[in-house]
Parts: structure tokens; C-alpha cells; sequence
């Protein structure tokens, strides 16, 4: 199978409006015989579902949360991007465009790089109208700060809080459009299969979390907006909630998963304190705007942080990538610390941290602008650990976070089934190998509210004259049925292990050896040990309660299993690419200095992976740079 | 670390539910205290018995979905913090500790320490927006605002809905959440176009959901994870007011 990219002609800054230019249209009258199945209610679900219902589709939106506010675009803190180069400091599209292309170390199209960069400006427009109280100067302007992998200040913020300001801004557009009955929408409820109609997405089974029923909805187009699928690792800064199901039952009907090994470990988050931690919770990256990086020189230096002189002080990042210093891009950081941890120089307890230190801040700025600034992140992290980070430096570690992999999707946002899209964090489209912080709550937004509205049509226009489908048709019934047995399934296991238990076991292998760096005998190690775990869980795992009824257990279990499959497909994409590329760092390829080496000349494509009777088959998608040359992607 | 977790069990809607005693040991003052929940499940299972179900997702304090009530007070001994912030140190070796689901009448309980919360929704469906449809929007600069008006926009907006402002109220007033919206909207000038028609029907379906009246005890704003002022309650009915005779 061919993938067909379906990339406008043209010049990269008129690709976008050729292709709007051509794209079919539907009169508004038909609009509203079409339905739409929105599947998550973040920030790009519920930015596609309003946008949606506002053109005029009858939209059904779902989400396993009590409500739709709760979705995990909510804990994004530190902002999101947009080249409006408001601070005069010679920002552009282009430029925007270049950065989050190095950034994604060149695993990505220039076509879908450049609409996120390009769509980013009105995107900013669109917040402001709906009401977010993005960061102003006195003057009543708005204000920007930088963020990692970029030399401008083209960042966004609301405070340490600015994923909940978005995602509250599209959840009050999504209410509006359900006050109007144009949206139905369905908290508490978990999509557990797609259902496929003659090679189409024609519907979803979800099971209602609170009664236990199994259910069938029906739709002329399915959206899947299901967010990240880092809990693979068990501890990441995910919400305990986010699960790879409903990507993963598509990817087994059909849709092809791009790139399942590109996933990002983000440097500045809270170290693992015990053996029961259930997540690692995230500082914002916008903290490294203003914070200071460093370990002791001496190994296993046991005095207190403030004990330790200046000139005992490694500024580890500084001084490798003096040009970018503690804004290295994610992936170079989490390296870098990973690396000076490995070597014996870590901090904390469990020598598992590097200090994060905004000493040299608040002598130069003050108090209360670094309160101003990052207040809540402060409060949060004194709550958390019980520290004052205003006297002592933060403690800080890499953790697992976004994934830039996800469903394979052409230009349209379209996966390989026709009819469904993935947007937002779930698909694989314009982060490459690493995703540029600030860039995720914009290519959630530009997915939902910008893309989406103007690509479904392309598909809709021509399912106006088929029949619609409803959910008496046999294959609904059919994959009602496999999922009811499926379920009985789990719950007639069992055995002797918790649902945890297995998550844990597979964290572990998962963060040992695909996480920040991977090689060739560990990653195959890895497979026989998950395969190990797959097999332990299916005859072993012991759930309580039954089906009918709220079972979180259940809920939990049904996620895992999925999670377990993905790991083996995640181990087997990065065993392939014998290359270290942005996040994707192998051993076998790296510099004397412990620098990536990328090999363009046999691995310039986004892997795309089939399913097929629990063996996956490698496509390729070349990727072609006609306007940028790949370059060394050098921060030093 | 050992504790005792006095815990309501109510397996559904319509059954009256009471407290059940659990016994948890090898816990440490570290984790967090849904992490020593999850452990407590983790030992029901294994002694073939039903889990307690309880709400959480990000567990960083902004989902707003976990929150219950720890011996008395809506998300336990601290102010201003969620659940999921909260960590086994607060509490004694041995101590008993007594949880409950959030309680009010318009919060119904649905199984042990979950309630349905959707009232909150159904106020945001009510106004809690700004009607503007994708792709109208001017130019961000072109409307300045003021920091100081921003910076109390964004200290209203912070609100994260987990509805402790309902469950420590003695009345279930819903008034701190619905005010917080209220007028992080209409502090902002894009949101002046339905100002009093957005306070009016929000709170009118306050009314509605059978939250109570405030009554001004400030008991709200100690547990409000983002501190969010009752100053907001006075704004707001003094926006109600203006509304009534100007609208």
C-alpha cells in the first residue's frame, strides 16, 4: 500500500490555501444530516466538536471523565507558541516553521510543519476573543516568553496554567454549542472498538463507566482526539486516566501507527520518590526560562545545595550548549541529565535529581517578579515536596511525557481507514522525532478548531449520498459481541496479580530500555520480556467486581492490555531505526561526545506500522525536503 | 507507616451505603494519599473483595476530578489544596482516617466516594462562555486589557471545578464556582456583550440545580485548591443587581 500523503501543490506558504481552495464543500442544509463522532474532549476534541457543530454537523462528543473540563490538556502549564513576533525580535512563520522542524530533528513533513506555524497567529487571535487571561503588560499588551529550542519570545502563557485556560476556553465553546443541541455530549463514557463498514469508520462501541452497559453509536465520520499514550511507561506526567485504547483498537482495525517509538521524556519533572508512585508530576519547561541547571562537580557531594560554592557547580547544559544554555530543546536536556545521573552525580535521596535553581533570578529580577512569573509553579512544588523553592533549589528529573508517535494521518488529519481522523496528540503529524515545549497545546488547537472544519468536508461531501449507516447494522452487533466476550475474558481470569502489578512490571521494562536511550540487545530483550508480561496478564490478572456495574479495576485492566501491545510495537519501531534521531537516541549511533548521529541517507521516513494477526508490517513514508536542507541539528 | 481508612461504601445510587474499616500497613509518609488508596485496592483485590472507587486523573491538582471528604474537611487537613496534593506525612503512624464522598444534594452520590458533578456543567451551559463562532476573531492586540484587569480575570479563571466550595458549605452553595466564572468573563471586554444576560441565566440555573444560598461564611475559600477570594460572591451579586435593572 501506497501512503498517499495527499500534500497540496505549490509553494510551502500556499499549500494550505490551495488546498482549502480545492477542498469540496457541503451546502448547510446537508450539514446537518451528517454526524460526526467526537471521541475526547480536550483540547482538541473539544475545539473540533464546537468548531464542528458551529459549521452546522450534529456532533456527538464523548469522554471517559465526569466532564469534559477534565481532559489532560488541562495540565499543560507553561504556554503555547505563535509566531505574531510581537516582541520585534525577528520571528516569523518561517522561522517558527524551521525551529519545530530542528526541533523534530527532520522526522516530519515541511507541509504540516508549516500550516502549524502558520495557523499559530490566528490561533492566538481566537483565545483572546473566547476569553483567555493570557499573560498582558501594563500597557494591555500581550506578553511572551521563550521556551526551549528557540533563540525568539514566541510563547503564550496564562500563568503556570495555561493548558487549563485553553482547554476551559474550548470546553465553555463546546457547552455553548451543547446549550444549542448541537452537540450531544457524553461524560463517563469509554470507546472501546471502531466499528468498520465496508473499509469506512462508521461508528464506536463504548462501554458507560457508571452502568457497565456496552453501547453503539453510529456516525457518517469518526474523530479520535484520545490524547498521548505515555502511561505505557506506568509513571509519566500523563493523567492516570489517558490510555492508547481507542488508537490501538484502530490501529488493529486498520490504521496504520507512525512512528509508536518517538516519545518525548521531558527533563523537568518531579523525581520518583517511592515505589508506589502513580505519577510524576511536571515543572514547566517555562521555568528554564529563568532557572539555573546544574549538579555538583564532586560525585556523591553530599552537603545541602546552598552549601555548595559557584565554582563547585556544574552548569552542566550551559556549559555544553553554551549558545542555548538551560533552553536546550527536551530531548537534549533529559540526555544530558540522564547522563550526569548515570554517572554518579545526581541529588536528593534517591540521586535520581539535578538542582533546578532560581537563586541567580531573584538576585537579578527580584522577588516578586519570579513570583509573578511562576508563582503557582512554586506553590505547587512546595505542596507537593514541602520545599520553599524560593531559598532551596527545586529538585528535578526526567520523566516520561508526550508521544509524538501516534495514528498515521495524510495531510487531511485522515488515518489509513477512511473516515477516520486523529487529531491532536494522538496522531503523528508535525513533531517529527521531538516535539519544541509550546507546541503541543498549539497543534491540539490548530487540529481541532482549524484543520479538521476545513478537511472533514473534503470526505463528508461525498458520504452525503450514501446511505447513512445506523447502529443496527450487523457489524455493530458483531463488534458489540467481541467486545462483551472480551471483557468476559479479563474478568474470568482470575489469578493472583493486580491490574497494577502488570503496569508496573511493564513500566519498568518500557524505561529501561525504550526510553531516553535504546540499543540493539536491550530493545530485544525488552520484546521477549513484554511478551512475558502479555502472557502473565492473560492468565493471571485478577479483577473484582463484574461488568455491569462502576469497576475501575476493569476500566484499568481493559487499558493495560492495550498498553502492553503497544509496548511491543514501540520496542519494535525503535530496533528498527538503526539511526538516533531527536527523542530516538541509540546507543550504537552517537558522536564521541555523546551527540545523536542521524543518518538521512536510509532513515528520512516516518515508519507507519500495520497491524496484521498480532504482527506488525513496515510501510514507509518518505519524507521529501524540497524547501529546507536537513541539517546537523546542533544547540551548541 | 499504618493506618486505618474509615471509608463510605455505597454500591450504587439507591442503597443506603455506611462506613467499612480498613486496616492498610507498609505505607510510607511519602506517598501521596490516593497513592495509599490505590494501595488499599490493590489488597482488596487480592482478598477477591470490591474496590473502593474513588475519582482522581492528573493527580497535579488541576483536573479538579478527585476530592473527597478526610475526617471532616473537604480535601483533607490542609487549606487550599487538592486530594491528590496531599500526602500520608500529614497524618499520624496509626491514625484513623475518615473519608466520605463530597456531600450534597446536588452532588448525588454514585458509587462510594464518586459523586455526579455534572450540575456544574450544566451552569457552564447557561452562559459560561462568550459567543463567538471559529474564525471571527480580530486581531489579539487590537482590544488592549490592562494587567490589573487580566490578573483578576486569570485569578477568577483559575478555578478547577472540583466542587469543594459545595461540599464544605453548610448550605451547598454553588456560589464561589459560579461567581469564579462570571466574572472571569465579564471582567474581560469580550466578554461585555453578554454580561448581564450571562449572570442572569448562570445563576438562575444555580437556583435550579438546588445549590443553596451563600450565605457569606467564607468557609469556600479555605478549601479552594486555587484560593479562589469570596470577594468574587460579592462581585457577583453586585453584577446580579446591575443586571436586574439594567438588562
Amino acid at each position: 500500500m501506497k501512503l498517499d500523503t495527499k500534500i497540496p501543490q505549490g509553494k510551502l506558504e500556499e499549500k494550505w490555501r490551495n488546498y482549502q481552495v480545492k477542498s469540496k464543500l457541503i451546502n448547510p442544509a446537508n450539514k446537518k444530516k451528517l454526524n460526526v463522532i467526537v471521541v475526547g474532549s480536550g483540547l482538541s476534541g473539544a475545539g473540533a466538536a464546537a468548531t464542528l457543530a458551529e459549521l452546522g454537523y450534529d456532533v456527538q462528543c464523548f469522554c471517559y471523565q465526569d466532564s469534559a473540563r477534565r481532559a489532560h490538556s488541562v495540565a499543560a502549564q507553561g504556554g503555547i507558541n505563535a509566531a505574531k513576533n510581537y516582541q520585534h525580535d525577528g520571528d516569523s512563520v518561517w522561522r517558527m516553521f524551521y525551529d519545530t522542524l530542528k526541533g523534530g530533528d527532520f522526522r516530519s513533513r515541511e507541509a504540516n510543519t508549516y500550516r502549524l506555524a502558520e495557523l499559530s497567529a490566528p490561533l492566538i487571535d481566537h483565545f483572546t476573543q473566547q476569553g483567555v487571561p493570557f499573560a498582558r503588560e501594563y500597557g494591555g499588551v500581550l506578553v511572551n516568553r521563550s521556551f526551549g529550542g528557540v533563540q525568539v519570545q514566541r510563547t503564550f502563557y496564562a500563568r503556570g496554567q495555561t493548558g487549563q485556560q485553553l482547554l476551559l476556553a474550548a470546553y465553555s465553546q463546546l457547552s455553548k454549542m451543547i446549550r444549542a443541541k448541537k452537540v450531544s455530549m457524553f461524560p463517563r463514557k469509554e470507546m472501546l472498538d471502531l466499528v468498520v463498514i465496508d473499509g469506512k469508520a462508521k461508528g464506536i462501541i463504548v462501554r458507560d463507566l457508571v452502568s457497565g452497559d456496552i453501547q453503539r453509536y453510529a456516525a457518517d465520520t469518526v474523530v479520535l482526539a484520545t490524547g498521548g499514550y505515555s502511561r505505557v511507561f506506568r509513571l509519566s506526567t500523563m493523567a492516570i486516566g489517558c490510555n492508547g485504547s481507542a488508537i490501538w483498537k484502530a490501529h488493529k482495525k486498520g490504521a496504520f501507527f507512525a512512528a509508536p517509538s518517538f516519545t518525548q521524556i521531558h527533563p523537568t519533572a518531579l523525581p520518583q520518590s517511592s515505589e508506589a508512585q502513580s505519577k510524576l508530576t511536571l515543572m514547566s519547561e517555562s521555568l528554564r526560562n529563568d532557572g539555573r541547571i546544574w549538579v555538583p562537580l564532586k560525585k556523591g557531594d553530599s552537603r545541602k545545595a546552598n552549601e555548595i560554592p559557584e565554582e563547585e557547580r556544574d552548569y552542566y547544559l550551559e556549559r555544553r550548549y553554551p549558545s542555548f544554555g538551560n533552553l536546550a530543546p527536551r530531548d537534549i536536556a533529559s540526555r544530558a541529565a540522564k547522563e550526569r545521573i548515570d554517572a554518579g552525580y545526581g541529588v536528593g535521596r534517591l540521586k535520581n535529581a539535578v538542582y533546578l535553581d532560581f537563586k541567580h533570578a531573584i538576585k537579578q529580577f527580584g522577588l516578586e517578579t519570579i513570583k509573578d512569573r511562576y508563582g503557582n509553579l512554586f506553590t505547587m512544588y512546595q505542596k507537593i515536596t514541602g520545599v520553599d523553592a524560593y531559598t532551596k533549589p527545586m529538585q528535578i528529573s526526567p520523566a516520561a511525557h508526550f508521544s509524538m508517535g501516534g495514528l498515521w494521518v495524510d495531510y487531511e488529519l485522515m488515518t489509513t481507514i477512511p473516515g477516520l481522523y486523529a487529531i491532536g496528540e494522538c496522531n503523528f503529524s508535525d513533531h517529527g522525532a521531538n516535539r519544541l515545549g509550546a507546541n503541543s497545546l498549539l497543534q491540539a488547537s490548530v487540529d481541532g478548531y482549524f484543520i479538521l472544519p476545513n478537511t472533514i468536508n473534503n470526505y463528508l461531501a461525498s458520504e452525503i449520498k450514501e446511505t447513512t449507516v445506523d447502529t443496527d447494522h450487523p457489524a455493530f452487533f458483531e463488534v458489540e459481541k467481541e467486545v462483551k466476550e472480551y471483557i468476559q475474558q479479563i474478568l474470568s481470569i482470575d489469578g493472583n496479580k493486580t491490574v497494577d502489578h502488570f503496569h508496573r512490571e511493564l513500566g519498568k521494562v518500557m524505561w529501561q530500555e525504550c526510553a531516553m536511550s535504546r540499543n540493539k540487545t536491550g530493545l530485544e530483550k525488552a520484546i521477549t520480556q513484554i511478551n512475558k508480561i502479555k502472557e502473565s496478564f492473560w492468565s493471571d490478572v485478577k479483577v473484582t467486581g463484574h461488568s455491569l456495574e462502576l469497576n475501575t479495576e476493569l476500566e484499568k485492566a481493559l487499558r493495560l492490555a492495550d498498553f502492553i501491545e503497544l509496548g511491543l510495537l514501540m520496542c519494535t519501531d525503535a530496533l528498527e531505526r538503526e539511526e538516533s534521531c531527536g527523542a530516538h537516541f541509540r546507543e550504537e549511533y552517537q558522536t564521541a561526545d555523546g551527540e545523536a548521529v542521524r543518518l538521512d541517507d536510509q532513515y528520512a521516513y516516518v515508519s507507519a506500522w500495520e497491524y496484521s494477526n498480532g504482527d506488525f508490517k513496515l510501510h514507509k513514508e518518505e519524507l521529501e525536503f524540497e524547501f529546507v536542507k536537513p541539517t546537523v541539528r546542533s544547540y551548541k | 507507616m499504618k493506618v486505618a481508612f474509615r471509608i463510605w461504601r455505597q454500591d450504587n445510587p439507591n442503597e443506603k451505603g455506611g462506613f467499612k474499616e480498613y486496616q492498610v500497613d507498609n505505607l510510607n509518609a511519602d506517598m501521596s494519599f490516593l497513592e495509599a488508596l490505590d494501595h488499599l485496592n490493590e489488597l482488596l483485590v487480592l482478598r477477591n473483595e470490591k474496590v473502593v472507587a474513588f475519582e482522581y486523573d492528573c493527580r497535579e491538582g488541576i483536573c479538579g476530578q478527585c476530592g473527597v471528604f478526610i475526617n471532616g474537611r473537604a480535601h483533607g487537613p490542609h487549606d487550599n489544596v487538592t486530594t491528590c496534593q496531599l500526602h500520608m506525612r500529614s497524618f499520624q503512624d496509626g491514625e484513623t482516617i475518615v473519608i466520605e464522598p463530597w456531600r450534597a444534594k446536588s452532588f448525588p452520590v454514585i458509587k462510594d466516594l464518586i459523586v455526579d458533578r455534572s450540575a456544574f456543567d450544566r451552569i457552564i451551559e447557561q452562559g459560561g462562555y462568550i459567543s463567538a463562532k471559529t474564525g471571527t476573531a480580530p486581531e489579539a492586540n487590537a482590544i488592549p486589557i490592562g494587567k490589573e484587569i487580566s490578573d483578576r480575570a486569570m485569578d477568577a479563571a483559575a478555578c478547577i471545578g472540583c466542587g469543594a466550595c459545595v461540599a464544605t458549605c453548610k448550605n451547598s452553595s454553588a456560589a464561589l464556582f459560579t461567581s469564579a466564572k462570571i466574572n472571569h468573563l465579564n471582567l474581560l471586554p469580550q466578554g461585555q456583550p453578554e454580561a448581564y444576560r450571562r449572570v442572569i441565566e448562570m445563576t438562575a440555573q444555580m437556583a435550579k440545580e438546588g445549590f443553596g444560598h451563600c450565605t457569606f461564611t467564607g468557609a469556600c475559600e479555605v478549601e479552594c485548591p486555587e484560593g479562589i477570594s469570596i470577594t468574587n460572591i460579592a462581585e457577583m451579586n453586585a453584577r446580579y443587581f446591575k443586571a436586574k435593572i439594567f438588562s
